[in-house]
């Protein structure tokens, strides 16, 4: 049972998806309890005669005990569960096998890697009047694609130009603020091969519907020969 | 035109004041509303003003859905998509739930539920008025400006906000409003905790103080907390937007996050200020309708001042994504808030326990409240896990959170509109339009969350304006848009009765639905000075137990120290 | 008075609490800030009411076998009706646009803002009547 999350494409994303499975098992189990309790009292106690007047009891101490402590001791497990998880999701490697910068800007995405290559695509409005811009297919070649090798962790390290952003991509569970003067670190390990839909999160003014970007993961080899040709490429066009 | 007032009578009748205030010949018309001090014309005109941001906010919701019911839409541009999220936002929570709830009810209702003649600060409360009418106008008027009104989100995020990225006198005007407003919810504040402090009727001690009542008590002191961070931060942003300061940019030394860190300690006691008097209202009608007394009252008590304890506390569960805030210590003081918040659900089942339930308009739209509540409240105890937060922040699983939660709320406005309209206007709203609006809003209210809590999973983000198709996001954004317009149609529906009601009245008396509280025991609508007599207070049910002295619950005259297990 | 004082007083020592230990594991100065000045504003009042409750004792309110002619006599001065809220919130409004649209509605908002403080004080001063 999914539960409507995505089960994920990464080592962090799988172990967010485990903590996810777990609150909602949690969640539905209490919360069935305290609606059932809600529709029987609304259903089963109807006026019967309209001169009944109940008995007036308004309080029951062992009840109100066992109802205050029950959830300071679920609360004490879920969080408990949840500084687990957030551990392994926030842990950063001290080898990672690539580091890319991330920038973003009004209304599109800067990737460096590392290695030397860099790509920087989005909507830059280029007349005083505002064009009908539509989104496109994440994987649209309109938009920066970020590519990462499977099995691997790579550094992202993410900032903004200019408003607050959000750095998201859905299916691996995960978004980060990109924030002008702050620099956020996460690591991805990706599992499985295939291209993923990103997208900016954080409203940041006009073409926020628009600031898209798509993840794709290859195998190692395939990410170093890709990353091998753009720099050469780059370089050239440069030169 | 009393001034200077004596105490009531005391009266052993179950019947109100007669309802005439022969004395009382003030002015009448527009200098009446102009000039009154009564907290029942003061909280009348709040309730109405605040119903139509409510009604305004809520076409522009509409507008909202009907944009993104397919994908590629272009029926509005971007621009008037983001100042109609902004507005409709804005308008919702700084000009309606709030103002309904501690400038409307509260005003009306807590002065007659302690047996006080009006509010502590009656020019003081009348200030308050003109002041959020003012501010109200000033940020609709933004609309009439050149670049358009505030577009910026309702929260007004640096460096978006900034002179820069939000340049024009709309966002100014944004910003001015809300300092008037700001101010009239801190002098409500001011009266609030005064009048509950200090005009309570003789026997009424703080535990037979009605549960409403304490809730805006509560109310009160969180408003004094929180709307001055809120004013300062304004300010800021102003200096920062005009006067060339750098608080919130980076250039110059500044830094952005602060906003959010001010922002949000308002922001979160703010949720809390909208919820308690709510909570409050459901807490009146439940034990009401169910004819016994609250379960637990003494509970309930400490779950309210808990929950505005730790309300102060956990802030910054709205910025877990910045990655610079301390993630372990929001997220467990927001864990624990659930607790005191289950205790009260408990406690309301415990209420209609055994009870003789009626499920009249009042008592449906209350439990319509729980209903939603508490699915709001348990998918708040997944946001309050940073890693699930990663995931999710900023979608449409959030925006149907906080969106069924504060449908609870509304729901709790409506239970309020049609128990309290007796005693408002003498008349009676009728039960069987009631009960259609009820149906309509609460099965719109699934049918647009659940989806919208489905596609935010599945990663769209909040505030987009449009969508492709390929997103595959469009089936669940058409239920959603169908769930809002049963809503929308429900209001409606609520709306004819008040219309009905008022040309075909049923009048009642004093206390049609043989109710509890001081408010019941005066005339409906209640006199200039509120009461010619009250009955006895010994506990937190002076008008029950006048008119049912066999099934009274006493606490035979313990001092409030002492626990009062008492049945009957 | 006494449980007013304890209940504001119980919240300034959760704000003080929260604020240290905020404080210390964040060292995050804007929110220690804000949560200090929670905590000093139910310290503040509570103590106050603390100190008033020794001085006042018990009040008709207070005591649950009071009688209501225990409150007899007069309850307070509740000032009615009085044109000077209106004229005081529009100056305070026109005061506060003038900061979006140009000095020349502070004028009037300052002139009706002052006026106002006349009439209310001079209100008061009369026992809170306005002439009709």
């Amino acid at each position: 049972m999914t539960f409507g999350g995505f089960r994920g494409v990464t080592v962090q994303a799988k172990d967010e998806f485990k903590l996810w499975q777990g609150m909602l098992i949690a969640g539905f189990i209490v919360g069935g309890i305290v609606y059932a309790l809600i529709f029987w009292s609304s259903v089963m106690y109807r006026r019967r005669h309209a001169d009944y007047i109940p008995h007036q009891f308004h309080s029951n101490k062992p009840i109100e005990i066992i109802y205050t402590t029950l959830p300071i001791l679920i609360i004490v497990g879920i969080f408990y569960f949840t500084v687990v998880t957030e551990n392994e999701v926030d842990a950063v490697s001290s080898t990672p096998s690539e580091i890319v910068h991330v920038v973003a800007y009004r209304w599109g995405w800067q990737f460096s890697y590392d290695s030397g290559y860099n790509v920087s695509q989005g909507v830059l409005i280029k007349t005083a009047a505002e064009p009908k811009l539509l989104a496109l297919p994440f994987a649209s070649n309109e938009y920066p694609r970020l590519l990462l090798p499977q099995g691997e962790t790579v550094r992202i390290v993410l900032t903004s130009a200019d408003t607050i952003h959000g750095f998201y991509v859905p299916e691996f569970n995960f978004s980060r603020y990109a924030q002008p003067g702050v620099t956020n670190e996460f690591d991805f390990t990706p599992t499985t091969i295939g291209t993923y839909s990103g997208q900016c999160t954080q409203y940041c003014g006009l073409y926020h519907s628009e600031m898209r970007f798509s993840v794709q993961v290859v195998t190692p080899a395939k990410f170093q020969q890709w990353l091998t040709t753009t720099q050469t490429s780059q370089a050239q066009g440069a030169a | 035109m009393t001034l200077l007032t004596d105490r009531p009578k005391v009266s052993d009748d179950d019947h109100g004041a007669g309802g005439h205030d022969g004395e009382h010949h003030g002015p009448v018309g527009i200098m009446k509303w102009l000039t009154s001090t009564d907290h029942k014309v003061i909280g009348m005109s709040y309730t109405i003003t605040s119903f139509v941001m409510f009604l305004i906010a809520g076409l522009f919701a509409i507008m909202i859905r009907v944009q993104l019911t397919g994908p590629d839409s272009t029926i509005v541009s971007q621009h008037t998509y983001n100042e109609l999220f902004t507005m409709h936002g804005s308008l919702m929570i700084y000009l309606f739930i709030g103002p309904f709830a501690f400038g409307g009810l509260a005003n009306y209702i807590v002065p007659l539920q302690v047996g006080a003649p009006d509010m502590a600060f009656p020019r003081l409360n009348a200030f308050s008025y003109w002041l959020y009418l003012t501010g109200s106008l000033i940020m609709i008027g933004g609309f009439l400006t050149v670049g358009g009104s505030a577009d910026f989100g309702w929260v007004a995020y640096a460096p978006l906000s900034d002179a820069v990225n939000s340049p024009g006198a709309g966002p100014d005007m944004w910003i001015v409003a809300l300092m008037l407003t700001g101010f009239s919810a801190i002098f409500t504040g001011v009266n609030l905790v005064t009048t509950i402090f200090y005009l309570r009727a003789p026997g009424m001690t703080m535990f037979r103080v009605p549960i409403f009542t304490w809730n805006m008590l509560v109310t009160g002191i969180l408003i004094l907390i929180a709307f001055p961070v809120l004013f300062g931060a304004l300010v800021m942003l102003w200096c920062d937007r005009h006067l060339g300061t750098h608080i919130f940019s980076v250039v110059g030394g500044g830094v952005p996050v602060l906003w959010q860190n001010l922002f949000w300690f308002w922001g979160h006691p703010e949720v809390y200020i909208i919820a308690l008097p709510f909570f409050g209202v459901v807490t009146e009608v439940l034990p009401v309708f169910s004819r016994k007394p609250l379960f637990g009252y003494r509970g309930m008590i400490f779950a309210t001042i808990s929950i505005a304890a730790l309300s102060t506390a956990v802030w910054a569960h709205h910025m877990f994504t910045t990655g610079t805030v301390l993630l372990p210590f929001f997220s467990l003081m927001s864990y624990f808030i659930a607790v005191p918040t289950g205790i009260k659900f408990f406690n309301w089942i415990g209420t209609m326990w055994r009870g003789s339930v009626i499920l009249n308009t009042p008592m449906l739209f209350s439990i319509g409240f729980l209903l939603l509540f508490l699915g709001g409240g348990v998918t708040g105890i997944f946001l309050a896990s940073p890693p699930i937060d990663f995931a999710t922040h900023d979608t449409y699983f959030v925006v149907a959170h906080f969106h069924q939660v504060i449908f609870a709320l509304v729901f709790g406005a409506f239970s309020a509109i049609y128990y309290w309209h007796p005693k408002f206007f003498g008349r009676m709203l009728r039960d069987g339009l009631g009960k259609i609006s009820f149906w309509l809003m609460i099965v719109g209210s699934f049918v647009m969350l659940t989806p919208m809590y489905l596609v935010g999973l599945r990663g769209m983000p909040r505030r987009i304006a449009e969508y492709a198709a390929t997103d595959g996001w469009t089936f669940e954004n058409r239920l959603v848009t169908i769930g809002s317009l049963m809503i929308f149609v429900g209001v409606a529906v609520t709306l004819v009765n008040l219309v009905v009601s008022w040309r075909k009245p049923v009048f009642c008396g004093a206390n049609p639905w043989d109710a509890n509280s001081l408010e019941w025991a005066t005339s409906s609508p209640p006199p200039h000075h509120n009461f010619d007599s009250i009955p006895p207070i010994r506990s937190e049910r002076p008008v029950w137990d006048a008119n049912h002295p066999d099934f009274t619950t006493h606490d035979h005259g313990l001092s409030p120290a002492e626990p009062a297990e008492v049945s009957v | 008075m006494k449980f007013e004082a304890n209940f504001l007083i119980f919240l300034g020592i959760f704000g003080a609490i929260t604020a240290l230990v905020y404080g210390i594991l964040s060292d995050e100065l804007a929110g220690t800030v804000m949560l200090a000045g929670f905590a000093l504003l139910g310290l503040f009042p509570g103590g106050y009411y603390l100190w008033w409750h020794r001085r006042i004792g018990t009040r008709a309110e207070d005591d649950p076998n009071a009688e209501l002619v225990d409150g007899a006599g007069v309850v307070g001065v509740f000032p009615s009706s009085s044109i000077w809220p209106f004229i005081f919130g529009v100056g305070c409004a026109l005061v506060a646009i003038s900061l979006v649209f140009g000095f020349w509605t502070a004028l009037p908002g300052f002139f009706m803002v002052i006026s106002a403080a006349f009439g209310i004080v001079s209100e008061s001063r009369h026992g809170g009547l306005s002439r009709h």
